[in-house]
């Protein structure tokens, strides 16, 4: 294999094992930027994956699977919108056992509904999301790199890959071009002042956690209808968080957020490439090294070594009402 | 925490707002047990069947209690500063290594007291090692604990795995684990504890570490309730702003506060390495971390209470076990849904059934004012 076509595989496997981060992180964003810390999006993320490969097999249609994804994931978010916007409890505690019910649930009721070993059955034909063809692959197949760049990089992606994508600019033009945006970012500001002006801080927190279940439902949708043909027990492993490492690594910025979640995603890409070729003066590195690399990197980014990120001020904070 | 609700007596507060909490959570638990077409009753007598029926059950379940006492207690240490330790399964694989480290050294050469005195050490030094760059990063600059925890948790998973593929597994063997440890790496079973009331443990791992966390349980409740340190410890968690305002060295705590808890989830390293596999094995935490978690909240932060809920997840723990070998459908899995819905019932949403108990006092005392109660929020 040449180095074009070497790049051209890793750059493919990037685009693949972001798409799944990138849909969580802007999630993440959404819910995060009204002041809701979330770190239940593994969780959620799991359980609509579980619940949009149960759909699909049972009804046969991708599309239900989707809708099933993210009505499971969604109604896991407003457990945590209400836990931590109604009840007022510590955000942290109820993503937490988001998380845990999620691990839990899935294999119980996999195990129950289908007798495959915590499986949902394979997914095939109409219930599994295929990989789309552009036109003109054909067409400019011929041309040197910019065929083979065109077939493998743009074109022959998943419908949600494409989607994802397209909600990076979405979500920017929705959190600072609308006026729900603005409310949004205010509310995770500084809600006292959002209250002020007569908009309610419950109602529009309760709006992020749906936005944010909503593209946790689809990022789980992706993982078991799309890159795999059905349920895996635990297939998100771990990437909720190194979505909510992405997040951080952002600065709570949608573009950002996307060029983090490739960053992780290409150094995925590049620990399975590199698994067992040694690299010029340093020598082999270690998987466990590559794999450990996003948290690392978050790490020193949250030390404050490569700029700051700042949260939203009023992030894990519940609005108490005056009265 | 600053509560906006209204006082309620002591045994309200301690024991009936817990009690209650864990009742709807096992509820819910016992309506999936429904859903999956299984009885809820027939699994609960399974449960408690399996944890205490018989001596090796017994053993088992106290085996399990133990890691958990740590867990909780680590995860509580914090709690009491303000800070959310999520990172315990972390510190407390990072403390098996210690642990593993020194019995590799030493097993051949000192008898097992003397290896332990010094595996117990290492075990604390290693988890707050682990614990200190999160603290470090918390106290100094501003980092958020709970995210550098989660964060060091899948790094220490990553390192675990690399130093046992790598650096100390055995040449020639495959496996990837420490050889097995001699006589002087092996903590001694407790059997004649659980025989002076008449249970035999037969082959259950019950060892030395369960009195090391009982002991452990009331050095920190000295720790924070009698000693000056501890005293600092509650003000900076009560409120940083009154703390920093009486001349307490807030980053001093948050570190001193991280490496106590840190050394507490290391320690729980000692149970299953030297009590019980006697080598260092791939993922032996197993998710005890974060079941101290669930711990701390259901036994409100105080040893008193955490004994008693690390012996209740020891019960789901072996019950479980049990449950699964008579009820297919019930796997272990069904043990972390119940431990989601403590932390979420005991944590998230604890304040859930205060204003209608709060309520409910008030027209019990007969109190005529009721713009008293109506403070209490909606």
């Amino acid at each position: 294999m040449d180095y074009f076509q070497i790049a051209l595989v890793t750059l493919e496997a990037t685009i693949r094992l972001s798409v799944p981060l990138i849909l969580a992180a802007l999630a993440g964003l959404f819910s995060e930027r009204a002041g809701i810390f979330d770190i239940g999006l593994e969780g959620k993320m799991l359980a609509a994956a579980f619940a949009g490969g149960a759909a699909a097999a049972v009804y046969d249609s991708a599309f239900l699977g989707l809708l099933a994804a993210i009505a499971v994931s969604v109604c896991l978010a407003l457990v945590h919108g209400y836990a931590s916007i109604t009840q007022r409890g510590n955000q942290i505690v109820s993503g937490v056992a988001i998380n845990f019910i999620a691990i839990g649930a899935t294999v119980i009721l996999g195990q129950a509904w289908f007798r495959q070993g915590g499986r949902t059955p394979q997914l095939g034909g109409d219930s599994r999301f295929e990989a789309v063809t552009l036109p003109f692959v054909d067409t400019l197949a011929d041309i040197p790199y910019i065929g083979d760049i065109y077939a493998s990089l743009i074109s022959g992606h998943f419908l949600l890959t494409y989607f994802a994508f397209a909600m990076v600019p979405f979500s920017w033009w929705v959190l600072y071009r609308t006026r729900f945006g603005l409310r949004l970012r205010a509310v995770g500001e500084n809600p006292g002042a959002v209250d002020t002006a007569g908009i309610s801080v419950t109602r529009m927190r309760y709006l992020a956690v749906i936005c944010c279940g909503i593209l946790c439902g689809f990022a789980g949708a992706y993982l078991s209808m799309a890159v795999a043909a059905g349920f895996v027990k635990g297939m998100t492993a771990g990437k909720g968080f190194i979505a909510l490492a992405a997040l951080i690594f952002a600065k709570w910025k949608p573009v950002n957020v996307m060029l983090a979640c490739l960053l992780f995603g290409f150094l995925d890409a590049l620990a399975i490439l590199m698994q067992g070729r040694p690299l010029p003066l340093i020598g082999e590195v270690p998987v466990q090294f590559m794999q450990a690399l996003p948290y690392i990197l978050t790490v020193i980014l949250l030390a404050g070594f490569i700029g700051k990120a700042i949260p939203p001020k009023a992030g894990g904070v519940p609005y108490v009402k005056e009265r | 925490m600053s509560s906006p609700y209204e006082k309620l007596p002591g045994w309200v507060e301690y024991v009936l707002i817990p009690l209650i909490n864990l009742t709807v959570a096992f509820l819910v638990a016992g309506l999936v047990v429904l859903i999956v077409g299984q009885s809820p009753i027939k699994a609960a007598s399974l449960l408690v069947q399996g944890a205490f029926g018989y001596g090796e059950g017994l053993g088992f379940t106290l085996y399990y209690a133990t890691n958990f006492i740590f867990t909780g207690l680590a995860v509580s240490v914090a709690f009491h500063c303000g800070l959310f330790n999520i990172g315990g399964e972390g510190q407390a694989y990072i403390g098996g290594l210690g642990v593993a480290l020194v019995c590799l050294w030493l097993d051949g050469i000192f008898p097992w007291y003397l290896t332990f005195l010094v595996a117990v050490t290492a075990s604390a030094l290693f988890g707050a090692a682990w614990a200190f760059i999160p603290g470090y990063l918390q106290a100094k600059r501003g980092s958020h604990v709970v995210i550098t925890t989660i964060m060091f948790n899948f790094i220490a998973s990553s390192l675990m795995v690399y130093m046992l593929v790598e650096v100390i597994k055995p040449l020639g063997s495959m496996a990837p684990q420490t050889r097995t440890f001699l006589e002087g790496g092996q903590l001694p079973r407790l059997d004649w504890l659980l025989a002076m009331f008449g249970f035999d443990i037969g082959g259950a791992p019950f060892n030395l570490s369960f009195i090391v966390a009982l002991v452990a349980a009331f050095f920190v409740w000295v720790l924070i309730w009698r000693t000056r340190l501890g005293y600092e410890i509650r003000t900076m968690g009560a409120s940083p702003t009154a703390a920093r305002y009486a001349g307490i060295k807030d980053a001093r705590i948050i570190i001193i506060t991280m490496l106590i808890s840190g050394g507490l989830a290391g320690m729980m390293a000692l149970n299953p390495i030297m009590g019980d596999q006697h080598r260092l094995q791939l993922d032996f935490v197993a998710g005890a971390g974060f079941v101290g978690i669930a711990v701390a909240l259901m036994g409100r932060s105080h040893p008193v209470g955490i004994i008693p809920a690390a012996i209740l997840f020891g019960v789901l723990y072996q019950g479980g076990a049990e449950i699964s070998f008579e009820m297919p459908e019930i796997s272990r899995d069904m043990i972390t849904i119940i431990q989601g819905l403590v932390i979420l019932f005991a944590g998230a949403l604890e304040n859930m059934f205060r204003p209608a108990l709060v309520a409910f006092f008030a027209t019990m005392r007969g109190a005529g004012n009721p713009s008293e109660v109506s403070t209490s929020g909606e």
